[in-house]
């Protein structure tokens, strides 16, 4: 057995684990640094962020706003010193970003310039054209080659977390060249390892975005915290699930029904607008869970589009004109030509909502840590929660900088408090346990179960059941559905019995971490009998802060579904409210 | 559902029980809107388990699926089965190491996109500051087409110089320098240049264009290839013939 033994083991080379990796590298050249990931870093997806990123900058915004965009867009289920926190240090984290040399987009005078987002009172959203995510994800990459503390694992897949004695002293990871088992011995770790999505069909999400690293902290007994809430995204390319940026939104763009009426009028974000003269926080830049209910009602009311993918309503921005949009929005353009064959400059889209964000995950405090001590956790996995009930759009890619960062400083801080070293023998243990693990798959013949169609189960079952509606019936059918699921994945035979670059023993894993995640939500879905934010119950249509003003915290147990707990939001300075995203408010 | 179907005939390679690679073929459904990636997803979960390739974002811009289709590097997510004939061939990356079925080391070029310092290095003189520096819509847009490569290596896959000289930088690593050294806030222009003048193979590049042409980001490498030699040249001439100019 190869065993690496660093400082600190960052698990995820996305946006989040990039930036814990530079600021590890700057607290301290010494510290030895391992930054693993089962891709190369570029190819995480925060590349895939479009929109932007949100952070106070101009004249005429103050962080009061956006604390109270953000806590009211979250349904008032943010915790609001993480959220004071995060919009404190957003400014200088996007600034940092500036002087490592992201392109981002400029006003004429050369000052940043912001774009309207929606649920966001004030402009504040920087950008890069409309490549955000990419170009945040290529400078942190390129920055990070300055460090030579930073050791990369490329294609290396995490398989557990090395616990003893309350504490966390590594993982072991498939080294996907060899398929060996390799052992990481760390004095802490940061889990950066993004969403889930991919548990359901229509997503946004890449490939990779299994819930590894949710799976991964689950099982070793981190509970999963709010993971009923779940991000639809308005606009996404019905037939690929491709994203269309808010940005189309911000910059101008409306949503239209089969007749051509710009239904979210109907829905408590009226009066209309004037076409291409967004009016913040109203109309089409209403937050993302309003506009996904919006559409579903719509649907219900025979006023959408059918087109060989489901049903639709159309995003215009024809009216932008091809100048701005090839100025503004030129990715979503190639996207739409290239995948649907229809030009924005020309033709009005056709979109639908799409599975997104996961709101809910790993159980963080403030200094992103989670209650396993030496285990820390930051962005997309991670749940702090700044993102409440429904994030809004362009905070995420702000979190992965402010969280990142600070996963890193507390992790700093808690190798100077001088953890206690592991019990050689009882790692050693744990060690061997996990290669017996993925040895036994390797053994089991005959295997019956294939991991294509349980995973086409799954993702069924999570569409059916755990959208942007729910109800309790619903939700007690894919608990059983997702906890058979679960059984069955137990009998899971590989047909590749070879050691290099296996991605079907890959999969096999995976599939594993998307049913621990989709248990969680469905679960956590069922025990919330309440509406709020993105996780809304024909059953229990109103939201409830008497009972629930609370975090769920889905607690792992071997072979059972989650045990569900509680744990009250942290009130500052905002009062659960209505939220309003009328224009006419006062 | 179309009746209509095509065949991929798939390079498989396992290092363990193969001693070269063989070509097994699949026959496979025909969609108009299919990427030959869905394809691959099609064999993957219906035809045979063991096939292994690399990919995330179905949309160019993680850049993972770079291969050969029907001799051309493309990347999987975008070329359209409508595209192509019936018959399509599907290899890996040319001029890289096979490291399994579609799955090539890549090694060689993440070094090199190290070599060539691609983050910015501020002037010795710039002031320690926190503060976000002004740049200009036309200073961005001097650099900005060389920032949109993704890393998926389709130029050095179609690059006739790389497949000679694998000692050579090749497009992507030297655009990326030449990124940096065209961004207002950078200074660190001479240290790039040294690093890619004293490089075998960039003056052995013919200029074939190659590189741009396949490039699914339009980003132009063999355009910045081109403005990096002269920039040496003008270097040298300064150096050596007029040493009382700085440069």
């Amino acid at each position: 057995m190869v065993t690496i033994r660093t400082d600190v083991a960052i698990l995820g080379a996305g946006g989040a684990g990039l930036r814990a990796a530079i600021a590890l590298a700057e607290s301290d050249p010494g510290l030895r640094i391992a930054l693993i990931s089962k891709v190369y870093p570029m190819r995480s997806h925060t590349c895939a962020a479009e929109g932007g990123a949100a952070g106070v900058i101009k004249a005429d915004d103050s962080l009061e706003q956006h604390f109270h965009d953000t806590v009211g867009g979250g349904d008032w289920l943010s915790d609001q010193d993480a959220v004071e926190y995060f919009i404190r240090e957003a400014p200088g984290e996007l600034v940092q970003l500036e002087r490592w040399g992201c392109p981002w987009s400029r006003d004429p005078d050369g000052s940043v310039a912001v774009r309207p987002f929606g649920g966001m009172k004030i402009k504040r959203t920087w950008y890069a054209a409309d490549k955000s995510g990419f170009h945040i994800l290529h400078t942190l990459f390129q920055t990070s080659l300055k460090h030579p503390a930073i050791e990369r694992f490329d294609e290396y897949y995490a398989t557990d977390l090395l616990v003893d004695d309350g504490r966390c002293h590594g993982l072991t990871a498939i080294e996907m060249r060899s398929g060996q088992l390799r052992e990481f011995r760390a004095q802490a770790v940061i889990i950066a390892a993004g969403g889930a999505g991919r548990m359901f069909r229509f997503t946004t999400n890449g490939a990779i975005k299994t819930g590894d690293g949710m799976a991964l902290a689950y099982r070793a007994g981190v509970p999963l915290k709010d993971m009923e809430f779940v991000q639809y995204h308005p606009t996404g390319l019905p037939n690929t699930g491709i994203l269309l940026t808010e940005g189309c939104r911000g910059e101008g763009g409306i949503l239209v029904n089969r007749s051509g009426y710009r239904y979210l009028q109907d829905y408590g974000m009226g009066p209309e607008t004037a076409p291409g003269k967004p009016v913040l926080k109203t109309m089409e830049l209403g937050p993302r869970d309003r506009l996904s209910q919006a559409f579903w009602h719509e649907m219900k009311k025979g006023n959408t589009i059918p087109t060989p993918w489901g049903e639709c309503v159309l995003l215009d921005m024809r009216h932008l004109g091809e100048k701005l949009i090839d100025e503004r929005l030129p990715f979503v353009r190639e996207l739409s030509t290239s995948y649907l064959g229809k030009d924005p400059v020309t033709e009005p889209i056709p979109v639908r909502p799409v599975v997104h964000y996961m709101m809910g995950g790993i159980d963080t405090d403030i200094g992103a840590a989670t209650p396993l001590a030496g285990l820390f956790a930051a962005g997309e996995c991670a749940c702090v929660s700044i993102n409440g009930a429904n994030r809004l759009g362009s905070n995420s890619l702000t979190e992965i900088l402010v969280f990142g960062r600070r996963a890193a400083l507390s992790a700093v801080e808690y190798l100077r408090s001088g953890p206690r070293a592991g019990n050689e023998r009882a790692l050693t243990a744990r060690t061997a346990e996990a290669r017996e693990r993925i040895r036994r798959l390797f053994e089991i013949t005959g295997g019956r179960v294939s991991i294509s169609g349980l995973r086409s189960e799954m993702m069924d079952t999570m569409e059916e059941h755990a959208g942007i509606y729910r109800t309790g019936g619903g939700l007690a059918q894919a608990c059983a559905r997702l906890s058979e699921l679960r059984e069955r994945h137990a009998g899971i035979g590989l047909n590749d019995r070879t050691n290099v670059y296996n991605t079907e023993l890959l999969q096999a894993l995976e599939l594993k971490s998307m049913l621990d995640c989709a248990e969680a939500v469905a679960v956590s879905a069922q025990a919330r009998t309440e509406s709020r934010g993105a996780h809304q119950r024909l059953d229990f249509v109103e939201r409830d802060d008497d009972k629930f003003l609370r975090h769920s915290l889905a607690h792992h147990r071997s072979g059972q579904p989650p045990r569900i707990e509680y744990r009250d939001v942290v009130v500052t300075k905002s009062q659960p409210g209505v939220r309003d995203y009328s224009g006419d408010k006062k | 559902m179309s009746e209509r179907r095509v065949s991929l005939e798939v390079l498989r390679y396992d290092p363990e029980t193969d001693s070269e690679p063989r070509f097994q073929r699949y026959p496979v459904p025909y969609h108009e809107e299919w990427v030959v990636l869905d394809a691959l997803n099609y064999i993957k979960d219906h035809l045979d388990t063991t096939l292994s390739y690399r990919w995330s974002c179905h949309m160019a811009v993680c850049g993972s699926c770079g291969m050969m289709v029907n001799g051309e590097p493309v990347l999987a997510c975008k070329a359209f089965l409508r595209d192509y004939p019936d018959e399509i061939r599907v290899e890996p990356l040319l001029h890289f190491p096979i490291e399994r079925d579609l799955v090539t080391v890549i090694d060689d070029f993440m070094a090199k996109l190290a070599r060539v310092k691609p983050y910015l290095i501020p002037a010795r003189d710039e002031p320690a500051s926190a503060a976000e520096r002004r740049q200009t819509p036309a200073e961005l847009k001097r650099f900005k087409q060389y920032t949109l490569c993704i890393n998926c290596m389709l130029c050095y896959a179609a690059c006739p110089e790389y497949g000679l000289m694998p000692e050579f930088l090749g497009p992507a690593a030297i655009a990326l320098a030449h990124r940096y050294n065209r961004d207002s806030r950078d200074a660190g222009r001479d240290e790039r240049q040294e690093i890619i003048a004293a490089n075998e193979g960039v003056w052995d590049c013919s200029f074939v264009g190659a590189c741009s042409e396949v490039c699914p980001k339009h980003v132009d490498p063999a355009g910045a290839l081109q403005q990096v030699k002269i920039a040496s040249t003008v270097d040298w001439y300064k150096e050596h013939l007029m040493p009382w100019v700085k440069k």
